[in-house]
């Protein structure tokens, strides 16, 4: 008999791209004695004191659900931080959501700004999951290139030739991955001057705030008359080694606060309460952590740009993030064809850098959250992959 | 400064050259600071850490708390020196609390432990006590934990 079931698969989940991650998760299964610069999350396990925190909540008895907005003591702890690191003043109890990671924090932040039609910018090559989240909710992305020539930075004199009649927000992620570009604050005032002549919005993910090894971080949202047009996304992941815990935030002015609390608490309710307990112990006792962790990262960061250099893999310094992202042009190999044949011949897993957008391709990104020997090792055999296939 | 010692205590064999590197100084620079730091005693030795147990060789530990009567003028100084001159010491501290030296000694057997103790260390004119503690498990030491993170494995890709 003839299959007459319907296909079920809605139209907006056919039109989401899938993510050209998943195909090297598969390929390096199997594969013995890999070293893995494919990763995009710390090599540190959570700081102790972190984890005993919460531990020690489970077992008082904290296992329920929280407030929508989050602990209020988290959200406190949150609009002193932003405060004491940017200048800037978000009330705890009326303009922050404590989210399930920053992934849903952008989530939430799309959909409560996006009608279907409006056109969003964002900087090519960008996070995986930003493209997803514009088309989700009917958003059309618009890319703006950003290269190597410039350290990848976005510019608002690109972003300003892509504005139209349909535009409603700018989407940054910065520091950026995977290029590891910081948008240094000069520009980011000339952004500013675009968002505000064209009446648009600023959904700002700054997760990697804290990895900033040259200069300072800009939060958005602390520029001239930003605030009211910005959404501040962020987290616990990267700065405290906090991936698997899933707690982040969204800080903007109350309307706003209220448009996303309505997305959130239906689809979230709230937050682990383990997770908001040990993000609040982050915030009051994880600064020294910070610090050491950011310190090793900064030396492996010289190392691995370094290395890739000298193989002949072009590499611009990148001023935040975890990420290098060399240029693999000079092999004369598209970078899908360069990850599958590195992992394959020479068992070192890179990303792609198509994955992350048009001007990706002829990159590919090494994380270097890595132990040492382990970036020393991988940087041998792609040495050895490059002079195999070069001349 | 700091970031070229930590290099250094994370892994003794890095070479200036990579810790030029790491730090973005000269190679000069970082040979400069290391050797000063040499001299200063700032840097007092270099040393592997071994699992002992899995080269195959036998190792006892044991914790000593010792009690001692101080004497005019050198205090616990002198006492002290006379204990942890031998080589059995591994480590010597002086700590508050109800005992006064706190000692790591190390031996092939436990009988080698017992003889240093009896032997050695209670001789010697001002020791009042000792208690022994042999150590059974090593979980941590210099830092480092022993067989760690068995079982834990980052996924290979990641957005």
């Amino acid at each position: 008999m003839a299959d007459k079931r319907r296909n079920i698969i809605s139209q907006r989940a056919t039109n989401i791209p899938p993510s050209g991650i998943r195909r090297f998760f598969d390929l390096s299964a199997g594969v013995p004695g890999i070293i893995s610069l494919g990763v995009g999350e710390p090599d540190y396990v959570t700081p102790w004191h972190i984890s005993e925190a919460a531990i020690s909540s489970i077992k008082k008895g904290y296992t329920m659900y929280t407030s929508n907005y989050g602990l209020l003591e988290l959200r406190q702890e949150l609009s002193r931080h932003l405060n004491h690191r940017y200048k800037i003043d978000y009330d705890p109890k009326s303009e922050i959501i404590v989210t399930s990671g920053a992934s849903e924090a952008l989530d939430i932040a799309m959909r409560a700004v996006i009608d279907p039609g409006d056109e969003v910018i964002v900087g090519d090559p960008t996070y995986v999951a930003y493209i997803p989240c514009i088309i989700m909710p009917g958003g059309v992305p618009v890319t703006v290139p950003t290269t190597m020539d410039n350290d990848f930075e976005l510019k608002a004199s690109e972003i300003e030739k892509r504005i139209t009649p349909k535009t409603k927000a700018v989407l940054l992620g910065n520091p950026n991955n995977p290029t590891g570009a910081v948008i240094e604050k000069d520009e980011l005032l000339k952004i500013a001057k675009l968002v505000e002549k064209n009446d648009l919005a600023v959904i700002s993910d700054e997760i990697y705030d804290r990895l900033v090894y040259d200069g300072e971080h800009t939060c958005f949202a602390s520029l001239p008359g930003m605030k009211a047009r910005t959404i501040t996304c962020g987290g616990f992941s990267k700065s405290y080694a906090m991936t698997g815990w899933r707690v982040g935030y969204v800080a903007a002015i109350p309307n706003v606060i209220e448009a996303m609390m309505k997305v959130h608490q239906y689809i979230m309710m709230c937050a682990p309460i383990m997770s908001q307990i040990g993000a609040i112990e982050a915030l009051k006792n994880g600064e020294d952590s910070v610090v050491e962790m950011v310190d090793d990262y900064n030396r492996r960061r010289r190392v691995i740009v370094n290395g890739l250099n000298d193989i002949g893999l072009e590499c611009h310094m990148p001023k935040g993030a975890f990420y290098a992202f060399p240029s693999i042009k000079s092999t004369g190999l598209t970078s899908d064809e360069f990850a599958e044949k590195l992992l394959l011949e020479d068992h070192v897993v890179v990303v792609p850098g198509s994955v992350f957008g048009e001007c990706g391709d002829g990159h590919i990104r090494c994380c270097y959250a890595v132990a040492l020997p382990d970036i020393e090792e991988a940087l041998k055999r792609i040495d050895r992959f490059v002079k195999k296939h070069s001349g | 400064m700091k970031n070229i010692l930590k290099a250094l205590e994370d892994d003794a064999r890095t070479t200036p050259e990579k810790i030029a590197t790491m730090t973005d100084k000269s190679v000069d620079e970082v040979k400069t600071v290391i050797a000063q730091a040499e001299k200063d005693g700032t840097i007092v030795r270099y040393k592997t850490v071994v699992n002992w147990a899995k080269a195959g060789e036998q190792e006892v530990d044991a914790i000593i708390e010792v009690k001692v009567q101080p004497q005019k003028n050198v205090g616990f100084e002198a006492i002290a020196e006379e204990i942890y001159r031998f080589p059995e010491v591994r480590s010597a501290y002086l700590a508050s609390g109800t005992y006064d030296l706190a000692l790591l000694v190390a031996g092939k057997t436990m009988q080698d432990i017992a003889a240093f103790v009896t032997n050695k260390l209670s001789p010697i004119d001002g020791v009042q006590g000792t208690a022994t503690h042999f150590l059974m498990k090593r979980y941590k030491e210099d830092g480092v934990i022993y067989d760690d993170r068995g079982g834990i494995h980052r996924l290979t890709v990641t957005s």
